[in-house]
C-alpha cells in the first residue's frame, strides 16, 4: 500500500486535522500509511482528493486532548494524534485511561507543555498603553507553541472592558470591547516601547523581594529566563539576587537596636479603646456600611430613651419604616402601639429596634412586598444589635417573633415552644410573637384570641420591667 | 501600633514605614491590573491608629474597587482579628478570600512574642468567619467565596513541627481552612533582640508543607506523622512520607496492581495524581515497572516499596542504609555560584 500525504497548516490547524481524520477514518487508512507534512499555507490536503466525510465520534476527553495538542509546536503532533484517534476508534475506547501507555504518555506530556505555555502567557503578557487619546493597550509576547487562539477566551474574560491587542511572532489578536479579530504575525517593535506605570511596578517588585528567601533556581522555574526580556520587572532581578546575601548578612550582623521613639502610651490605650461609645456613634457605623441587600432607602435605627428599661426587638423595617426612617410606624407598628397603650406602656419610654436595620422587599407593580431576612442576613446585623443592647443596658429584652429570637440567641427556635420568660446572654428576656403575626391571621375569632394573648404578654413584660428582677441585680453588659 | 516581635512593622521598630491612602491603593491596583502585572490584590497592613480604623481602610479599598471601578480581579484581605465583628462581616462582602493570621502555633509563643494577640480571640474570629462562609454558601450569597486561610511563622519560637501540624489539623477540622501557610521566619531589618537571627529555615518550611499535604490529600493522621518524626521534628533529609515509610517497613512492599488506593497513597514517591492514574490504568492492563516510571517522577524513592508484575524489591527494603541511599543530593549548592 502506498503512503498518503496529508498536508496541514503549520499552526494549531484543528479544522484541517478534523477534516483529515474524518476522511482517513472513512477510507480506513491506518496510521502507518500516512505521511503528515506541514506547510505555511496549504492549498489542499496533499495528493488525495479529500471529500467531506461523515464526522467521527470521539470521547469528549479525547476531543479535548486533541484541541490542546494541535497547538504544540512538535511537527509530529498530527501523526501522534492520528495514532491516538485510530486506536480509540478501533477497539481501544478507554485508551486515555491507560496513562502508562507510551503513546498516551507522550501526548499527555505534550498537553502539559501546551497548558504550561498558556499559563505562562496568562501570567507574563505585559500590556503597555498605546500613544493617543483613547485608552488602548498592546503587548508583545513570544509563546513556545501555537496558543494564540487558545488563549483568547482567557484574555477576553479578564479584560472585557478594555481595548487590547496581543502581538506575537505567530499572529496577533485584537479585542475592541465587542469583537475579537485575528491579524498577521508581528514584531516586537510593533508594540509600544514603554509605559508610565512600569517604574512603579518595578519599585513594587523590588520592595516585596525578600533577600533571605532568594532561590534563583525556583525563580527560574517559575519565570523562565526566556520571558525575561519582555517583562518590565525582570530588569531588577540580577541586582536583587547579587545583593541578596549582603543584605541578609547585614540584617543578621546588625545588633538589635533600642527603639528611638518612646512608646506612645496614650495612642496605644486609644487603640484598644475603639468601640463605639454612644448609640449615635454606633448608628453612624451602621449607616456607613449600607444595606446588605440593596434597595433600602435608609437604615432604620433603634428609637427611645438612652437607658430605657425595656428593649423591644422586631424583625426588620417595613415599607413605611423605610420611608420614614423610624421603627414600628407601619400597620404592625400601629397595632403594637395601640396594644402598649391599652396596657399602660408608654411608647416613648421604651426602646424599639429591629434585628435587621434595612428594609428588604420584592417589587410587585408599585408595591414593595416585605421579604423575610435570611438567617445569614440576621447574623450579619447581629453584632450591631448586641452593641446596641450593651449601650442601652435595659432591664428586659423582648424578642418579637422568630427573627428577633434568632438574632438574640443565634439559634432558630419556634416561638410557640419558647414563648414567655427567657435569658438572652446577660439580659433577662421575654419571648412573644411579632405584631405583624396578629395582622396575618385569617379569621376574626383567632385574631381576637391572639391579640388577647399578646396583651397578656405585654402585661407581664410591663410588670417584669417595673419590679426589679428577683436577684435585684442589674443586667451585666455583654462582652 | 501593635507589638509583635517578629514583625518589621511592630511599634518599637525603627524602620521607616510607608503609608498608602485608600485612593492610592485603588489607582495602583486598577492600573497594574489593566497591564496584567497582577491578577488581583492581596491587602495587608500594620495597625494604624486602631484595629477598626485599619480594617475600615482596607475595606474601603475593596469596596471602591468593586463598586466604583467594577474591578473583577481577585481580592484577598488580611483581616485584623481585633477589629469589630461587623467589619469582618462587611469585608466578606467584597473580598474573594479572607484570612486571619494565627502567626504562632501555641498560646505560649503568642504570649512571649506577640503579647497583645490572644489565641482565643483569633480563633473566635476564625469561627465567626467559618460560620458566615458556610451560611452564605447555603444562602447563595457572596461572602468570602474562596474561603479563609491562615499563616503561621516557623522558626521564630521553639514549637516543634508536630505541634505546628497539630495546630493545623485543628484549624482544618474546626474552621474548614482552605490552606494553612507556613512561613519560615526570616531576618527583618531592625530585629527584636528576642528573636533568632539566622537564615530562614526554608527546608523546614518545605517539609511542613509536604506534611500538610499528607494530612489533607493522603489520608494521614497528624499523630502518624508525629510518631515518625524525631522528637517532634520532621526529617530534613527525606520527605515526611518517606520518613514514615522507613519507620513502617513492615507494611511494604505494596503491589501496585492489587493494593487499595489508600495504601498506594502511602508509597513514597507516588503523588495523588500518579496514584489515580495507576488505579485507572490497572483496570485495563497490568503494570510493569516501566509503566510506573511513566506515571511518576519519584520512581527512585518508590522502588524499594513497591511490587509490579516484573519487579520485587526483595531485601532492598530491609537494608540498614536505605534512608541514606534515598537522600536526595541538594540540587543547589550555592545560591550565588
Amino acid at each position: 500500500m502506498s503512503l498518503h500525504r496529508i498536508t496541514l497548516k503549520n499552526g494549531a490547524d484543528l479544522d484541517g486535522f478534523r477534516r483529515a481524520v474524518r476522511w482517513l477514518m472513512a477510507e480506513e487508512l491506518a496510521p502507518q500509511h500516512i505521511l503528515w507534512s506541514l506547510d505555511e499555507a496549504p492549498s489542499l490536503f496533499g495528493d488525495d482528493d479529500l471529500h467531506d466525510a461523515p464526522p467521527v465520534s470521539l470521547p469528549k476527553s479525547v476531543a479535548r486532548l486533541i484541541e490542546l495538542c494541535v497547538c504544540h509546536s512538535d511537527p509530529e503532533r498530527f501523526a501522534l494524534l492520528y495514532q491516538l484517534a485510530w486506536r480509540v476508534l478501533n477497539g481501544e475506547r478507554d485508551l486515555l485511561e491507560i496513562a502508562s501507555d507510551p503513546l498516551v504518555h507522550r501526548i499527555d506530556m505534550m498537553a502539559r507543555a501546551v497548558r504550561r505555555d498558556l499559563h505562562k502567557m496568562y501570567a507574563f503578557v505585559r500590556f503597555r498603553r498605546m500613544h493617543g487619546e483613547l485608552e488602548r493597550f498592546a503587548a508583545w509576547f513570544e509563546p513556545d507553541h501555537f496558543i494564540l487562539e487558545a488563549s483568547a477566551t482567557f484574555f477576553i474574560d479578564r479584560f472585557r472592558s478594555l481595548d487590547w491587542t496581543i502581538l506575537t511572532p505567530i499572529g496577533s489578536m485584537r479585542w475592541d470591547r465587542h469583537a475579537l479579530t485575528f491579524g498577521p504575525s508581528a514584531q516586537r517593535e510593533d508594540a509600544p516601547d514603554e509605559d508610565s506605570f512600569e517604574e512603579g511596578w518595578r519599585g513594587y517588585y523590588e520592595s516585596v523581594f525578600n533577600p533571605a528567601r532568594v532561590n534563583p533556581t525556583a525563580m527560574r522555574a517559575e519565570m523562565p529566563k526566556k520571558y525575561w526580556r519582555n517583562l518590565p520587572e525582570t530588569a531588577s532581578i540580577p541586582g536583587l539576587i547579587q545583593t541578596a546575601s549582603q543584605r541578609v548578612d547585614a540584617m543578621i550582623e546588625q545588633e538589635a537596636t533600642m527603639p528611638t521613639k518612646r512608646t506612645p502610651e496614650r495612642a496605644i490605650e486609644a487603640m484598644w479603646d475603639q468601640e463605639p461609645k454612644t448609640l449615635e456613634e454606633l448608628n453612624a457605623i451602621i449607616a456607613k456600611a449600607g444595606p446588605l441587600v440593596p434597595g433600602a432607602t435608609q437604615a432604620v435605627f433603634g428609637e427611645g430613651p438612652k437607658h430605657a428599661d425595656i428593649v423591644f426587638v422586631g424583625e426588620q423595617p417595613g415599607d413605611q419604616e423605610d420611608l420614614q426612617g423610624r421603627p414600628f410606624v407601619g400597620p404592625a407598628g400601629k397595632l403594637f402601639t395601640k396594644a402598649m397603650n391599652e396596657i399602660g406602656i408608654d411608647r416613648s419610654q421604651v426602646y424599639l429596634t429591629n434585628a435587621v436595620k434595612h428594609f428588604k422587599f420584592e417589587q410587585r407593580g408599585h408595591r414593595r412586598i416585605h421579604s423575610k431576612p435570611t438567617a445569614g442576613e440576621v447574623k450579619h446585623y447581629r453584632p450591631w444589635l448586641m452593641k446596641e443592647l450593651e449601650l442601652v443596658r435595659p432591664k428586659l429584652v423582648v424578642a418579637l417573633g422568630g427573627t428577633a429570637l434568632l438574632a438574640l440567641t443565634g439559634k432558630s427556635t419556634p416561638i410557640s415552644r419558647s414563648r414567655g420568660l427567657a435569658q438572652f446572654g446577660p439580659y433577662r428576656g421575654y419571648i412573644t410573637v411579632h405584631p405583624s403575626y396578629l395582622l396575618r391571621l385569617p379569621d376574626e375569632a383567632t385574631k381576637r384570641e391572639a391579640y388577647e394573648a399578646f396583651l397578656n404578654d405585654l402585661r407581664r413584660i410591663h410588670d417584669l420591667a417595673e419590679a426589679d428582677p428577683d436577684t435585684g441585680e442589674l443586667p451585666l453588659a455583654a462582652e | 501600633m501593635a507589638y509583635c516581635a517578629y514583625c518589621v512593622n511592630r511599634r518599637s521598630s525603627n524602620v521607616k514605614r510607608a503609608k498608602f491612602t485608600v485612593d492610592e491603593v485603588v489607582t495602583l491596583t486598577i492600573e497594574f491590573y489593566k497591564r496584567n502585572y497582577i491578577e488581583g490584590l492581596f491587602l495587608s497592613s500594620g495597625i494604624i491608629r486602631s484595629p477598626d480604623y485599619t480594617m475600615e481602610q482596607m475595606l474601603l479599598v475593596a469596596k471602591k474597587l468593586r463598586r466604583d471601578h467594577g474591578f473583577r480581579g481577585y481580592i484577598h484581605l488580611k483581616t485584623i482579628p481585633e477589629a469589630s465583628p461587623w467589619l469582618i462581616e462587611e469585608a466578606g462582602l467584597w473580598a474573594d478570600r479572607l484570612s486571619i493570621n494565627l502567626e504562632l502555633p501555641t498560646e505560649h509563643s503568642l504570649e512571649r512574642l506577640a503579647p497583645e494577640k490572644d489565641g482565643a480571640s483569633i480563633e473566635g474570629a476564625m469561627a465567626q468567619m467559618f460560620e458566615r462562609i458556610e451560611e452564605a454558601r447555603e444562602e447563595r450569597r457572596h461572602f468570602s467565596p474562596a474561603g479563609q486561610t491562615t499563616q503561621m511563622i516557623v522558626g521564630a519560637d521553639d514549637t516543634t513541627d508536630a505541634d505546628v501540624l497539630r495546630t493545623s489539623a485543628k484549624l482544618y477540622g474546626n474552621y474548614a481552612m482552605k490552606r494553612v501557610y507556613y512561613s519560615a521566619f526570616s531576618p527583618i531589618p531592625d530585629s527584636s533582640a528576642i528573636l533568632p537571627l539566622k537564615s530562614p529555615p526554608l527546608m523546614r518550611e518545605s517539609r511542613l508543607y509536604q506534611a500538610d499535604w499528607l494530612l489533607r490529600y493522603y489520608g494521614f493522621q497528624v499523630e502518624e506523622i508525629a510518631e515518625s518524626s524525631e522528637q517532634g521534628m520532621l526529617d530534613l533529609d527525606v520527605d515526611p512520607k518517606l520518613a514514615w515509610a522507613l519507620k513502617n517497613r513492615h507494611l511494604f512492599p505494596v503491589d501496585v496492581n492489587h493494593a487499595e488506593r489508600e495504601m498506594l497513597l502511602r508509597v513514597p514517591g507516588l503523588g495523588a495524581r500518579a496514584v489515580d492514574k495507576l488505579v485507572a490504568a490497572r483496570r485495563h492492563t497490568t503494570l510493569r515497572l516501566e509503566d510506573v516510571a511513566r506515571l511518576t517522577s519519584g520512581l527512585k524513592r518508590a522502588k524499594p516499596f513497591l511490587v509490579t508484575t516484573d519487579y520485587h524489591p526483595k531485601a532492598r527494603l530491609d537494608r540498614q542504609d536505605l534512608r541514606e541511599r534515598l537522600i536526595e543530593k541538594p540540587q543547589q549548592l550555592s545560591l550565588f555560584a
